[in-house]
C-alpha cells in the first residue's frame, strides 16, 4: 500500500509539471487558436539555460531561474512575432507546419550548440527538503514541484480573472474581432500570452530536469506532447482544465508504469488521449464551439 | 462567345492533366532505366548503390503522405507508424516463410501485398476515429497512434514451437511460458526486433532491387493519380478547399477522406516492407515521430500538390545531404529554416501583397509594350 502512495505522489509531482506545460498550450490555443508545437522545446531551452548558469557556471539558483525565465520569455515572444504573427489569417495546416518547423529549429540549434549527449543536471532543490511520512519517502523535488505549481496556478487564476490584462486575454479568446473593436490591443495581448506561457515553460523545464536529472536536445519533446494531451484532456482553452488534466495524466502515467508495463506507459497515455477525444472531444471542462458558415 | 471560350478552356485543361500524368509516369520510368543502366554498366560507387533503395522507400512514403497532406489537406504525423506496421508484417512473413517459399520473387510479392494490406486495415481502423476530428486534433491523434504503434511493435514477442504460435507484449509473459526447447523459434523479439530477414530489396544481394522498387513506385503513382482524377479524388479536394460547401453539395466527406487515408496507409506499409527487406535486422528505432516529420518535410517542400514535385523534392532532400557528408550535421537545421521560410512566403499577407505589387508592375509593363506594338 505504501508503494502505491509513493507512486501516487510522484505521479502528482509529474502531473504538476505537465500541468504547468499544459497551461502554456491551453492559453495559446485559447487566444491564438493554434497548437504551439514548439512549446515543448521552449522547456528544453529553459532547462539548458538553467543548466548553463547553475550547473556549469556555478552561479546561485535564483539567478539560474531568473535567467531561464527571461530567456524563455524573450524566445516565446520573438517566435510569435517572427513565425506566427504573419500567419494569423493563414490555414491551420500552414500554421501547424510552421510550428513544427520552429520546434525542429530549436531542437537542432540545441543539438549543434550543446551536442547530442545528455548533460547531468544538478537539482536546484537541496536534498535536506525531503521528508518521510508514515514510511513513504517524499523527495524535495516532489514537494517543491507541487508547491510551486499550486502557487503558480492560484496566481494565474487571479491574474486572468481580476487584472485588466487578464480580462483582455479572456476577451480576445472569446472573440478576437469584438475585442479589437472594444479597444483591446490584440497583438499585445497575444504577445503577453506567449510570454506567460514561456515563463511557465521555463519553470516547468527546471522542475522537470531537477526531478529527472538530465538535459538533452530532445528532453522537451515528449513532455510537450504529453502536456498537450493533458490540455486536450482537461478541455483546450480552459485553465482549470489544464491543471486537472495534467495531474490526472501524470498519475495515470506513473501508475501504469508501476503496475502495467514501464515500456507501454507512453502508449497508455496516448490511448487516454484518443479515448477522450472520441468520447468527449471538448475535454473535461471545455466548451463546444459551433462552426459558422 | 463566352460559352465557347469556357468549353475551349475545359478541353485544354483535361488534356493537360492527362499529359501531366504521362509526364510523371515517364519520369519514373526514365529515372529507373537511367539509374539501372548506370549501376549495371557504369562504375557506380558502393555508397551510391546503397542510397538507391532507401531513396525509393522515402519517395514512396512521401507520395503516400501527400495523399493525406496535399490532397486531403489534413496533417498526419503518424506516417512512420504505418511504415512500421508494413515493415513488421512483411519482415515477419518473410522470416517465417524463408524456407517454405523457395522463390524470392513470390515471397517478396506476397510480403509487399500483405504488409500493405495490414497497414491499410490499420489505416481504416485508425481512420474511423481520426477522420472525425479536424485540424490540430487530427494531427495530434495521428501522432499518438504512431507512437502507440511504435511502442506496441517494440514490445512485441512472437515465437513458435511445435505447439503453435506464441504472442506476448511482455517479456515476463514470454519467460513464464513453457516452450518446447527443441522446436522453439523466435520471430519477433521485443526491443531487439526481427532478425534474419531475407535481404530481397538489398541491392548487393539482389541486383534488381532498385528496379523492383521503382516498379512499385510506378504502380503507386498510377493508382494515386487515377484516384486524384476520379470522382472520389475530386470530392476529397473539394472537401479540402471548403468542407462545408462540399458537404452542402452532397459530397460524403468522411468517406472520400477515408479512401485517401487508407490508400496512404497502404502505400506507407509497402514502403515499410521495402525498407525492412533492405536490412538483416529490423527494430522500431527508425519509425519514431522524427521519421514522420522528416517525411512531412519532403512533402511540404515538394509543394504539397503534385506527385512529381514531391518525388523530386524527396530525391533531392534525401540524396543531397547524404552526398555532402559535411552538410549532414546542419541538415535538419536547414530543413527547419526552409520549412518556416516557405510557410511564411506562401501564406504571409504582407509578403503576398509585395508579390502582387511586383506582378502588377510587370503586368503593367507588358500592357504598355503591347499597346506600343499595336
Amino acid at each position: 500500500m505504501s508503494s502505491f502512495f509513493s507512486y501516487l505522489i510522484s505521479g502528482i509531482s509529474l502531473g504538476s509539471i505537465y500541468a504547468l506545460i499544459a497551461l502554456g498550450y491551453t492559453m495559446v490555443y485559447g487566444i491564438a487558436k493554434m497548437l504551439n508545437f514548439a512549446h515543448g522545446d521552449v522547456i528544453m531551452i529553459g532547462g539548458y539555460i538553467a543548466w548553463l548558469v547553475f550547473s556549469s557556471l556555478g552561479l546561485p539558483v535564483w539567478l539560474a531561474i531568473i535567467c531561464a525565465v527571461i530567456v524563455c520569455v524573450i524566445l516565446g515572444v520573438v517566435i510569435e512575432k517572427i513565425a506566427y504573427k504573419p500567419l494569423r489569417t493563414a490555414t491551420p495546416l500552414a500554421v501547424l507546419i510552421t510550428a513544427i518547423g520552429v520546434s525542429y529549429l530549436l531542437q537542432n540549434t540545441a543539438l549543434l550548440t550543446f551536442g547530442p549527449a545528455s548533460k547531468t543536471f544538478t537539482s536546484v532543490v537541496p536534498d535536506s527538503l525531503g521528508i518521510s511520512i508514515g514510511g513513504i519517502d517524499i523527495t524535495g523535488e516532489t514537494i517543491v514541484t507541487i508547491v510551486v505549481t499550486v502557487l503558480i496556478m492560484v496566481g494565474l487564476t487571479l491574474f486572468v480573472n481580476y487584472t485588466k490584462s487578464g480580462k483582455a486575454m479572456r476577451a480576445v479568446s472569446e472573440d478576437r474581432g469584438a475585442a479589437q473593436l472594444m479597444g483591446i490591443n490584440v497583438n499585445r495581448t497575444i504577445s503577453l500570452t506567449f510570454a506567460i506561457g514561456s515563463a511557465l515553460a521555463a519553470v516547468a523545464g527546471i522542475l522537470l530536469c531537477s526531478t529527472y536529472p538530465q538535459i538533452g536536445p530532445y528532453t522537451g519533446a515528449m513532455p510537450g506532447i504529453k502536456a498537450f494531451t493533458a490540455a486536450v484532456f482537461g478541455g483546450i482553452g480552459s485553465i482549470p482544465g489544464a491543471m486537472i488534466g495534467g495531474i490526472v495524466l501524470g498519475i495515470i502515467e506513473n501508475l501504469s508504469k508501476a503496475y502495467i508495463s514501464s515500456q507501454l506507459s507512453d502508449a497508455i497515455v496516448f490511448a487516454v488521449l484518443i479515448v477522450v477525444l472520441l468520447v468527449k472531444p471538448t475535454g473535461l471542462l471545455g466548451k463546444k464551439i459551433n462552426e459558422k458558415v | 462567345m463566352r460559352k465557347c471560350e469556357v468549353t475551349g478552356v475545359k478541353k485544354l485543361t483535361l488534356s493537360a492533366t492527362a499529359k501531366d500524368r504521362y509526364t510523371t509516369y515517364g519520369l519514373v520510368v526514365l529515372i529507373a532505366v537511367a539509374v539501372q543502366l548506370f549501376v549495371s554498366y557504369g562504375n557506380a560507387s558502393n555508397s551510391f548503390k546503397g542510397l538507391l533503395v532507401p531513396t525509393c522507400v522515402y519517395v514512396l512514403a512521401a507520395l503516400s503522405l501527400n495523399l493525406v497532406v496535399g490532397v486531403s489537406g489534413e496533417l498526419s504525423l503518424g506516417q512512420a507508424g504505418f511504415m512500421c506496421i508494413g515493415a513488421y508484417v512483411g519482415a515477419t512473413f518473410s522470416v517465417i516463410t524463408a524456407e517454405s517459399i523457395a522463390s524470392d520473387a513470390v515471397r517478396f510479392t506476397i510480403a509487399i501485398l500483405l504488409g500493405g494490406i495490414v497497414a491499410g486495415v490499420f489505416g481504416f481502423l485508425i481512420g474511423i476515429p481520426v477522420l472525425r476530428l479536424r485540424g490540430d486534433y487530427l494531427a495530434i491523434v495521428t501522432l499518438a497512434f504512431g507512437e502507440i504503434i511504435k511502442s506496441v511493435c517494440g514490445n512485441l514477442y512472437l515465437s513458435a514451437d511445435k505447439n503453435g504460435l506464441f504472442v506476448a507484449l511482455d517479456v515476463k509473459a514470454k519467460s513464464a511460458h513453457a516452450f518446447d526447447a527443441a522446436t522453439k523459434v523466435d520471430y519477433v523479439n521485443g526491443a531487439l526486433g526481427i532478425n534474419g530477414i531475407p535481404r530481397t530489396s538489398n541491392i548487393r544481394v539482389n541486383e534488381w532491387a532498385f528496379v523492383i522498387c521503382m516498379a512499385v513506385i510506378l504502380i503507386a503513382v498510377i493508382v494515386m493519380l487515377n484516384f486524384i482524377d476520379s470522382k472520389q479524388g475530386r470530392a476529397v479536394m473539394a472537401a479540402r478547399d471548403n468542407r462545408i460547401a462540399a458537404e452542402a453539395m452532397g459530397v460524403n466527406v468522411t468517406r472520400s477522406k477515408m479512401t485517401a487515408f487508407v490508400m496512404s496507409a497502404f502505400f506507407a506499409g509497402v514502403a515499410g516492407v521495402l525498407y525492412a527487406h533492405n536490412y538483416n535486422v529490423l527494430d522500431t528505432s527508425n519509425f519514431d515521430y522524427n521519421q514522420s516529420i522528416l517525411i512531412l518535410v519532403f512533402v511540404v517542400l515538394g509543394g504539397m500538390t503534385k506527385m512529381r514535385s514531391v518525388m523530386i523534392s524527396t530525391i533531392i532532400l534525401y540524396v543531397l545531404p547524404e552526398a555532402l557528408r559535411g552538410l549532414n550535421k546542419w541538415r535538419m537545421l536547414i530543413y527547419a529554416i526552409v520549412l518556416i521560410a516557405m510557410m511564411l512566403i506562401n501564406n504571409s499577407v504582407a509578403i503576398k501583397k509585395l508579390v502582387e505589387k511586383i506582378q502588377a508592375k510587370f503586368a503593367k509593363g507588358a500592357e504598355n509594350k503591347e499597346g506600343g506594338a499595336a
